[in-house]
């Protein structure tokens, strides 16, 4: 999976059709389809090969992004909007504009990010569904 | 107003997703950051770009968008034509520079509400 930008975007997809058969309110799933999608272009963009877990329960939505790669150094700076790592290639498709981590921080009601050099990073976004809207 | 219309009224050429130019358009959104359309593109809208790859087929399959414009004479590549036509998500072209087509689709949507 990592590197290869041809069928990016194909797991969130899934996602999405998955959640909207689930029947989850509009807002849930477009703010998993952007969690989803960003981690997808980061596993692609940087790890060697990694897997988007996609956990449903009555409340909430989780979903992780575990990958095998470079890591990342510094997640602090990682973290600041406009931060990037990315080459020449990934820029040029319009990616590795360093807003990434920063918008799967802010679509998600909780966010962790955990990150070993040399192995691998671990996201876990958990996104909320009010119970009333789920119960209507 | 649909994309039918903003096709004939900006003289586009539809590469892709003929069938659906009767979709209506909530509005548009322009970028070529593909973060930054993810964030702040609503679905409905017309994307306004210059990316050519065939990411920008995902993105707008994602928000679902009412179709992509390429601007300045951008073709779409060939593997993105290929997902587009089989995602069913239209990709009209035009000649003009992005400011000419973002300002007279900006006039043409606020003039018809």
């Amino acid at each position: 999976m990592g590197g290869n930008f041809d069928n990016a975007g194909e797991v969130s997809s899934n996602i999405k059709t998955v959640l909207k058969q689930i029947g989850l309110p509009k807002d849930v799933i477009r703010k998993a389809a952007l969690v989803a999608y960003e981690s997808e272009i980061n596993i692609v963009s940087y790890a060697r090969k990694g897997m988007i877990r996609l956990r449903v329960v009555p409340d909430s939505i989780m979903i992780e992004a575990i990958d095998e790669g470079q890591g990342i150094p510094d997640i602090e700076q990682a973290m600041q909007p406009g931060f990037s790592t990315a080459n020449q290639k990934i820029r040029e498709m319009g990616f590795g504009a360093g807003m990434g981590l920063c918008n799967i921080k802010s679509f998600s009601d909780v966010f962790h990010i955990s990150s070993e050099v040399g192995k691998g990073t671990h996201l876990r976004m958990i996104i909320r569904a009010s119970s009333a809207v789920l119960n209507s | 107003m649909d994309l039918e219309s903003i096709v004939k009224a900006l003289n586009l050429k539809v590469r892709s997703g003929e069938d659906k130019l009767k979709a209506e358009i909530r509005g548009g959104y322009t970028g070529d950051l593909l973060s930054d359309v993810m964030a702040n593109s609503n679905e409905g809208d017309v994307w306004i770009t210059r990316q050519v790859h065939q990411n920008i087929v995902a993105v707008a399959s994602l928000k679902e968008h009412a179709g992509i414009i390429l601007v300045h004479g951008s073709e779409p590549a060939k593997d993105t034509l290929e997902k587009a036509v089989k995602g069913g998500v239209p990709i009209m072209v035009s000649d003009l520079p992005g400011f000419e087509v973002i300002g007279r689709l900006y006039a043409l949507m606020n003039k018809t509400g």
